[in-house]
């Protein structure tokens, strides 16, 4: 059991691995972009950015689009790295398990 | 088992949340046949303006008709098929993002605009200054050139099929340079048939899909 101790807390969430795969294949994306892509209410989505960025998994961008704040996010390579070695886990994890 | 199941279910969702966040999924394929009728229809106008069948070797030694009426009318027919095959590919589009409810003005959108646009920018303004020069015999096979090199920057963004598109469109505005007489044959094929034969694969493959996966 040795994925085990691999595991990433800060992924297990399917909402914060939907988001960081999201943000990997991207360059940017907007709060609202990213709101409509997972269908999450305003509170929740911003909570699991939160816990992404407090992990240093995504950088966070606050600009102006004419007088509307535009928040836009960007994944770091530690994010990057983080998400491509727990998809490595979960491949691991299904192989162990078939 | 069931636990199997479910971490293959979430790395599916995973999978569609990528691809549909990276690339503009809401092309419709009735589009693609629809811009194929309109340049069928504009060729033929082509074809029944010039008075020329299928095989003769024309336009680029027109006795008849001057430079000037042949570059007149030739690009008043382009635009119009443009036009039309802009507008039904708009609605379509429209038409697919609202039945999936998808938003059509995103980052995947533009991005898809942006790499059509700059190599189609380019091809037409290098058609501007062959028209100046005289060369309109060339001018056929360029755009079906520069057309080709646009889908396959842009099928980065958007289905994958959209590439061999770009590669056929491609491969037969290289072989319309060295046949310049049969420049609107080549056009009619490039524009008309690849597009009804394209946009037909598409319809069938995907959006048919969609329409009996809502019914179920």
């Amino acid at each position: 059991m040795d994925w085990l101790e691999n595991f990433n807390k800060v992924l297990e969430s399917k909402i914060r691995l939907g988001l960081m795969s999201v943000l990997v294949v991207n360059e940017s994306l907007s709060f609202n972009e990213l709101k409509e892509l997972l269908q999450l209410t305003d509170g929740n989505l911003a909570s699991h950015l939160r816990a992404l960025e407090e992990a240093g998994y995504v950088e966070v961008q606050k600009q102006f689009s004419g007088r509307k704040p535009l928040t836009t996010y960007k994944s770091t390579n530690t994010g990057q790295k983080a998400f491509a070695s727990h998809l490595q886990v979960l491949e691991n994890m299904i192989r162990q398990n078939l | 088992m069931s636990s199997n199941q479910e971490s293959l279910n979430t790395l599916n969702e995973i999978r569609d949340l990528m691809e549909r966040s990276s690339k503009f999924l809401s092309l419709s394929g009735l589009s693609g046949v629809f811009a194929g009728i309109f340049a069928l229809i504009g060729s033929i106008a082509a074809f029944v303006r010039f008075k020329t069948d299928f095989y003769t070797p024309t336009i680029s030694s027109s006795g008849s008709f001057s430079n000037e009426d042949v570059i007149s009318f030739l690009l008043i027919d382009g635009l119009l098929v443009l036009t039309f095959s802009l507008a039904s590919g708009i609605l379509f589009t429209v038409r697919k993002a609202r039945k999936r409810r998808l938003q059509i003005w995103n980052s995947s959108s533009r991005r898809l605009l942006v790499s059509m646009f700059i190599p189609l920018a380019a091809g037409g303004i290098f058609c501007l200054a062959m028209l100046h020069y005289g060369y309109i015999w060339l001018v056929f096979p360029v755009t079906l050139l520069f057309y080709g090199l646009a889908l396959v920057n842009a099928s980065r963004f958007t289905y994958p099929e959209v590439f061999y598109l770009g590669i056929s469109e491609i491969v037969l505005g290289c072989i319309a340079l060295f046949l310049t007489g049969y420049s609107l044959v080549f056009w009619a094929i490039g524009f008309g048939l690849l597009h009804i034969i394209y946009g037909a694969t598409m319809y069938n493959k995907y959006d048919r899909e969609v329409i009996t996966k809502t019914i179920q």
